[in-house]
C-alpha cells in the first residue's frame, strides 16, 4: 500500500496541472468570496445575514476545480493508456483506487484549508466595511465562535467529499468531459430545478438529498431552524453520495477490463 | 541507351475539391458518425422536455381562486378599499385629500409608520365592484404626486402640488372620463381624458390602496389611511348613501392587511377617513407568486446546456486526443476555416436539437400547467416563438463557446468546467436570496448568464414597485441584447481560438 501511495503521490507531484488546479481552486474560492462579501451591505442594526456563509460562498466555485483535479487523476490514465501500466504494477485494483483516493483527499484537504481560511480572512477584512459591524449585531468573524468553526471545518470536509465523489464518477465514466458534465450537473442543477418544483414536499426532498444544497448547509450559522436539513446530516448526505460513487467506482474497476 | 518517353502516372480519380462545402461536409460526417455525440444532443433536447414535465406534474393548484384579468386579458391586481355608490349618467365628483399615511408591519401584530411610494388615495369610477372591471381613477400617491390611471396599464402624471391639501375631480361625459387636480379647489388643471365603456350606471367614489412595499430583497404588506373632505357630487350625479367594501379581498393577488389593520371607513361631519390595502395595477411576480412563466417551464435549459457543452468540447478535444487533428489540418491546411466549419456544424446541430426540445417543452409544459390549474403569465405567440428560438440560439452560442475554449485549452475537463461555471454559476449566485439586486443585475449584464434574458416574458412597470431582479424573472437587458452578450463571448473566443490554432503547432 505504501508503494502504491508513493507512486500516486509521484504521479500527482510531477505533473504541472494538479498544482495549477489547486492554486486555481484557492484563487477562485477566495475571489468569489471577496466579490460576494463586497456587494452585500448592512445598513442598520438588526439587518439579517449570515456573515460566515457570505465569506465561504467561494466554495461553490472552488468545488468545480476540485472536481477537475479528481477527474483528471483518473481519466488522464485512461486517455493515455497509463492505467494498464498502473494496474500491471499494482494488480490489486482496490489498492490502486484507495491510494489515489488518499492522495487526492490529502492534497485537496491541504489546499481546501488554505482556501477556506483565506476566504474567512477576506470576509473578516471586508464585511465590517460593508456595515456588518458589532454595533449592527455582527461580531467580527472568528474561529472561536463554535458555529463559524463548524462552518469552516465543514467546508474543508465538503471539498474533500466532492473530490471523492468526483473520483468515483470518473472511474465509472472514464471520459473526462462526460465525467465533469455529470459531476457539475449533480452539483449545480438541483438548486435550480428546486425552484420550479411546485410541490413543496418534493422541493424539500430535493434540497435534502442533493449533494451541494444539503452539504453546504454546514456553512449556515443563522436561521438554523429554517434549513432544509440540519448541518451535519446535510454533510452526511454529501458523504453518502461520495460513498456511493466510490463504491460503484471500486466495483466497476474490479469487474471491468481496463 | 535508348530511353522511351515515360508517361507519368496519373490517378484515374478526379481532383479532390477543397471548398468550404466539403469542409462542412467532412465535419458533419465526423459529428454524426459518433453515436455518443448524437446521443448527447438528443439528451440535451430531452432534458428540456423532462424538466418541463417535472415542473408540470409537480405543481397542483387545482381549486385555487381564479386570477383576475383586465380588459385586455392581462393579469391584474384589483384590490382596494372602495367607498362607493351607483352613479347614473353624466356628472362629476370632487374631493380634497388632506392626508395619506402608510404603515408597514414591525414584528408580529405591530405596525410602524413607513413610506409606501405607490400608496394611492383618490377618486375612482368603475364599471362595477367586480375585480378586473374597467375603471378610471385620479389619486394622490405616497411619493409620486398626483396621478391619473386607467385600464390597469395606463399611468399619467399630474401636477405635483406642494400644498398638503390636494383637490381631485373626476368628470364623466358619455364614455369620456376626465381627471382634474387642483392645489386650492379653485384653479383646476386637466390631467387627462380617457374613454371607457362603463354602461349607464357605474360605481364611483373614494378609494384607498396600499401595495406591498419593497424592503431589502423582499416585499412587505402595507396599509394606508387617507383623510378626505369636501366630497361633493355635481352635474347629473346625486348623492345617496356611501357604502364601504373591500374589492378583491379573496383574490390570489391580494396579500391581505398586515395585522391588526383592516379595511374600513368612518364619516364624521363631512370628513371621511378611509383605510385600505392592495393595489390597482398590472400583476407582477410578487403579486402572483404562484403563477408560472415560460422561463420556469424552460428551466431544463441548464441541464441541456451541460450536455451541449460536454459534446461541444469533445468535438474538438477528441481530435487532439486521437491525433486526428493532424489529419484534419493536413487535409485542410487553412486552420481558421476548419474551426469555422466545426463551429457552423456544431452550432447548427445544437440549434436544431435545442429548438426541437424547446418547442416540445413549451407545448407540454403549458398544457400540463393549465391542466393542473397553474396560472401562466400570458404571452403572445410571437413572444413564445422568440423564447423558443432564443433558447435554441442560447444553446448554439454556448456550444460555439465550448468548442472555442476546447480548442484553446485542448483538454476537455478544463473547457467543460470553464464554460459551465461561466454560464451556470452566475445564475446560481443570482438565485441566492441574499444577493443584492444591484449585484444580481450586474452579473446578468456582463457574464454569459445574461443570455437567459431571452427567456423572460415579464414586463417591468414603473408604476408598480416590485423587486425587479433576475431571481424573479426580470432581467436588466432586453431579450436579444442578453443573448448578444453570450454570442459576443462565443465570437470573441472563436477568434482567439483561430489565432491560437494558427500560431501553435498542432
Amino acid at each position: 500500500m505504501s508503494t502504491a501511495l508513493h507512486a500516486e503521490w509521484t504521479k500527482l507531484r510531477t505533473v504541472a496541472s494538479p498544482l495549477w488546479l489547486l492554486l486555481g481552486m484557492i484563487a477562485a474560492t477566495v475571489a468569489l468570496s471577496a466579490g460576494a462579501t463586497s456587494v452585500v451591505t448592512c445598513a442598520a442594526a438588526g439587518c439579517g445575514g449570515d456573515v460566515t456563509r457570505y465569506s465561504l460562498i467561494g466554495v461553490e466555485l472552488g468545488q468545480a476545480l476540485v472536481a477537475i483535479l479528481a477527474v483528471l487523476v483518473i481519466s488522464s490514465e485512461y486517455s493515455s493508456g497509463m492505467i494498464r501500466t498502473t494496474l500491471t504494477a499494482v494488480p490489486r485494483r482496490t489498492t490502486v483506487f484507495a491510494a489515489k483516493a488518499i492522495t487526492v483527499t490529502g492534497v485537496v484537504a491541504v489546499a481546501g484549508t488554505i482556501a477556506v481560511l483565506a476566504s474567512l480572512l477576506v470576509g473578516r477584512f471586508i464585511l465590517p466595511r460593508q456595515g456588518f459591524t458589532a454595533s449592527h449585531g455582527h461580531p467580527v468573524l472568528s474561529l472561536a465562535d463554535g458555529l463559524t468553526l463548524r462552518a469552516t471545518a465543514g467546508s474543508i470536509l465538503y471539498l474533500t467529499l466532492i473530490a471523492l465523489l468526483s473520483l468515483g464518477i470518473a472511474v465509472v465514466v472514464r471520459d473526462s468531459a462526460t465525467s465533469i458534465g455529470v459531476i457539475l450537473g449533480l452539483l449545480y442543477l438541483p438548486p435550480i430545478l428546486a425552484q420550479v418544483i411546485g410541490n413543496p414536499h418534493w422541493q424539500h426532498l430535493l434540497q435534502r438529498l442533493a449533494p451541494m444544497s444539503a452539504g453546504l448547509t454546514i456553512q449556515a450559522t443563522t436561521n438554523l431552524n429554517s434549513l432544509p436539513i440540519c448541518p451535519w446530516a446535510g454533510l452526511g448526505a454529501t458523504a453518502a453520495w461520495s460513498a456511493a460513487a466510490l463504491t460503484s467506482g471500486v466495483v466497476v474497476l474490479r469487474t471491468r477490463d481496463a | 541507351m535508348v530511353t522511351g518517353s515515360v508517361t507519368p502516372y496519373r490517378s484515374g480519380q478526379r481532383d479532390g475539391r477543397d471548398g468550404f462545402a466539403q469542409l462542412l461536409h467532412s465535419e458533419w460526417t465526423k459529428f454524426h458518425t459518433v453515436r455518443g455525440w448524437m446521443l448527447g444532443m438528443a439528451a440535451a433536447a430531452l432534458m428540456l422536455v423532462l424538466v418541463a414535465l417535472l415542473a408540470g406534474i409537480s405543481s397542483d393548484q387545482r381549486g385555487a381562486p381564479a386570477v383576475p384579468t383586465g380588459p385586455g386579458g392581462e393579469p391584474v391586481t384589483d384590490n382596494f378599499y372602495f367607498v362607493h355608490q351607483p352613479l347614473t349618467g353624466d356628472g362629476s365628483i370632487t374631493v380634497s385629500v388632506s392626508g395619506l399615511d402608510s404603515s408597514v408591519p414591525e414584528g408580529l401584530g405591530e405596525l410602524r409608520p413607513g413610506v409606501v411610494p405607490w400608496a394611492k388615495a383618490g377618486l375612482i369610477v368603475k364599471e362595477s365592484t367586480r375585480e378586473g372591471s374597467p375603471y378610471a381613477a385620479i389619486m394622490v400617491t405616497g411619493s409620486h404626486g398626483v396621478r391619473m390611471q386607467d385600464g390597469y396599464l395606463n399611468d399619467r402624471a399630474g401636477p405635483v402640488s406642494a400644498a398638503a391639501v390636494r383637490w381631485l375631480r373626476l368628470e364623466r361625459s358619455g364614455d369620456a372620463i376626465t381627471g382634474y387636480a387642483s392645489a386650492d379647489g379653485k384653479d383646476w388643471t386637466r390631467v387627462g381624458t380617457v374613454h371607457l365603456e362603463l354602461g349607464p350606471t357605474a360605481q364611483g367614489g373614494l378609494f384607498v390602496a396600499s401595495p406591498q412595499s419593497v424592503e431589502g430583497m423582499g416585499t412587505t404588506a402595507s396599509v394606508s389611511t387617507a383623510t378626505f373632505g369636501d366630497l361633493r357630487l355635481q352635474g347629473g350625479w346625486t348623492g345617496r348613501n356611501w357604502a364601504g367594501e373591500q374589492v378583491g379581498g379573496e383574490s390570489p393577488s391580494f396579500a391581505g392587511y398586515p395585522p391588526p389593520a383592516a379595511g374600513s371607513f368612518t364619516r364624521s361631519s363631512g370628513t371621511f377617513t378611509v383605510t385600505g390595502a392592495g393595489d390597482i395595477a398590472p400583476a407582477v411576480r410578487y403579486s402572483l407568486p404562484t403563477a408560472g412563466t415560460l422561463g420556469n417551464i424552460l428551466t431544463g435549459t441548464f441541464a441541456g446546456l451541460i450536455a451541449v457543452v460536454v459534446v461541444a468540447a469533445l468535438f474538438i478535444t477528441t481530435e487532439y486526443r486521437k491525433k486526428l487533428i493532424l489529419v484534419t489540418l493536413t487535409a485542410s491546411p487553412k486552420r481558421g476555416r476548419v474551426l469555422l466549419a466545426k463551429a457552423i456544424v456544431l452550432g447548427a446541430v445544437t440549434f436544431v436539437a435545442g429548438l426541437a426540445g424547446a418547442v416540445v417543452a413549451i407545448q407540454l409544459g403549458e398544457r400540463l400547467a393549465r391542466s393542473n390549474g397553474v396560472y401562466l403569465f400570458p404571452v403572445t405567440s410571437s413572444t413564445e416563438l422568440r423564447v423558443a428560438l432564443g433558447t435554441a440560439a442560447l444553446l448554439a452560442a454556448a456550444s460555439v463557446l465550448a468548442l472555442s475554449v476546447g480548442a484553446i485549452f485542448r483538454t476537455s475537463a478544463g473547457a467543460v468546467t470553464t464554460v459551465i461555471a461561466a454560464i451556470v454559476l452566475p445564475y446560481l449566485l443570482v438565485a441566492n436570496p441574499f444577493m443584492p439586486a444591484d449585484a444580481a443585475r450586474l452579473l446578468t449584464r456582463v457574464t454569459p448568464a445574461a443570455a437567459f434574458a431571452v427567456q423572460q416574458t415579464l414586463v417591468q412597470y414603473p408604476q408598480v414597485e416590485n423587486p425587479y431582479t433576475p431571481y424573479n424573472d426580470y432581467y436588466p437587458l432586453a431579450p436579444w441584447a442578453g443573448l448578444a452578450v453570450l454570442a459576443g463571448y462565443a465570437v470573441a473566443s472563436l477568434a482567439i481560438a483561430a489565432v491560437v490554432l494558427r500560431r501553435r503547432d498542432a
